[in-house]
């Protein structure tokens, strides 16, 4: 019951923030939309429910890498498109490995 | 006599198109509903079951980025191919400055962390997401408004 709640949640959230995105113009400033707060709004308040304060705090130290490699995986999908001549779908979807490295690569490092 | 010319460039203001909503499908809709539901419950499992250092790291993954990147390029190729041209470089150019405004939102989206990190211990829970949402908004907004700027003066400068 918790997980499908999650997943309604979540679902909503990132609609409406990706939805933001669609009607917001120039593209650069819609583009904000996209590295927005969605999951951790859809999972934070559920996660002080269930877990504490203390929980949710220490989840969103984490987060902050997850956010610095949010920006170099941006930075990585524009590269793949602007120098490689990507697709925008190619591009974002392969460029989630440098999400995956970058993210994994400092909790190794710092966190774990 | 060399006469330097010189453009005027404004600074673009940011403004709602609800036109661009009657573009997207519903397949489209449901597809970004699946994918955010789904990467939510994902970081749900893993904070269960490796903690929350390391489920936290999955508040940040690029949920809404990949399908709005896909739906500007398309979006914008089907608006050119309506003129009879391929289009397949303005979608390009459209995901490109999407990609861009990620890149300056992701500070917003460190701010938003680095104030729920800080508060979520002593403050009300409500009122810690609503600093946070402030900052991630003012930061986002800040930085994109100051890089404008700065490429508005570059151009005009030439």
């Amino acid at each position: 019951m918790e997980y499908l709640l999650r997943f309604v949640i979540g679902g909503l959230v990132v609609s409406i923030f990706a939805a933001l995105g669609d009607v917001l113009k120039p593209k650069s400033f819609a583009g904000l939309f996209g590295a927005a707060p969605s999951v951790a709004l859809a999972t934070l308040a559920l996660t002080v429910t269930a877990d504490g304060k203390l929980y949710a705090s220490e989840e969103a130290r984490s987060m902050i890498v997850g956010a610095l490699a949010m920006g170099v995986y941006a930075w990585a999908t524009m590269q793949l498109i602007v120098r490689s001549g990507w697709r925008g779908t190619t591009a974002s979807i392969i460029a989630l490995a440098v999400w995956f490295g970058c993210a994994l690569g400092i909790w190794a490092a710092i966190l774990r | 006599m060399k006469r330097k010319h010189s453009i005027r460039v404004s600074v673009p203001q940011p403004h709602l198109n609800l036109r661009a909503l009657r573009t997207t499908k519903w397949y489209e809709l449901a597809v970004r509903f699946v994918f955010g539901g789904t990467i939510t419950v994902i970081a749900g499992v893993l904070a269960k079951a490796y903690g929350p250092v390391f489920g936290g790291l999955f508040l940040a993954f690029p949920a809404i980025f990949p399908a709005t990147a896909t739906l500007i390029e398309k979006h914008e190729q089907e608006r050119k191919q309506k003129h009879g041209l391929s289009g397949a470089i303005r979608g390009r150019q459209a995901a490109a400055l999407c990609a861009r405004g990620t890149e300056i939102g992701s500070l917003g989206l460190i701010s938003f962390a680095i104030v729920v990190w800080l508060l979520a211990a002593d403050l009300n829970f409500a009122a810690t997401l609503a600093i946070a949402l402030a900052a991630w908004l003012g930061v986002a907004n800040a930085a994109w408004s100051l890089e404008r700027r700065h490429l508005c003066s570059r151009c005009s400068r030439r």
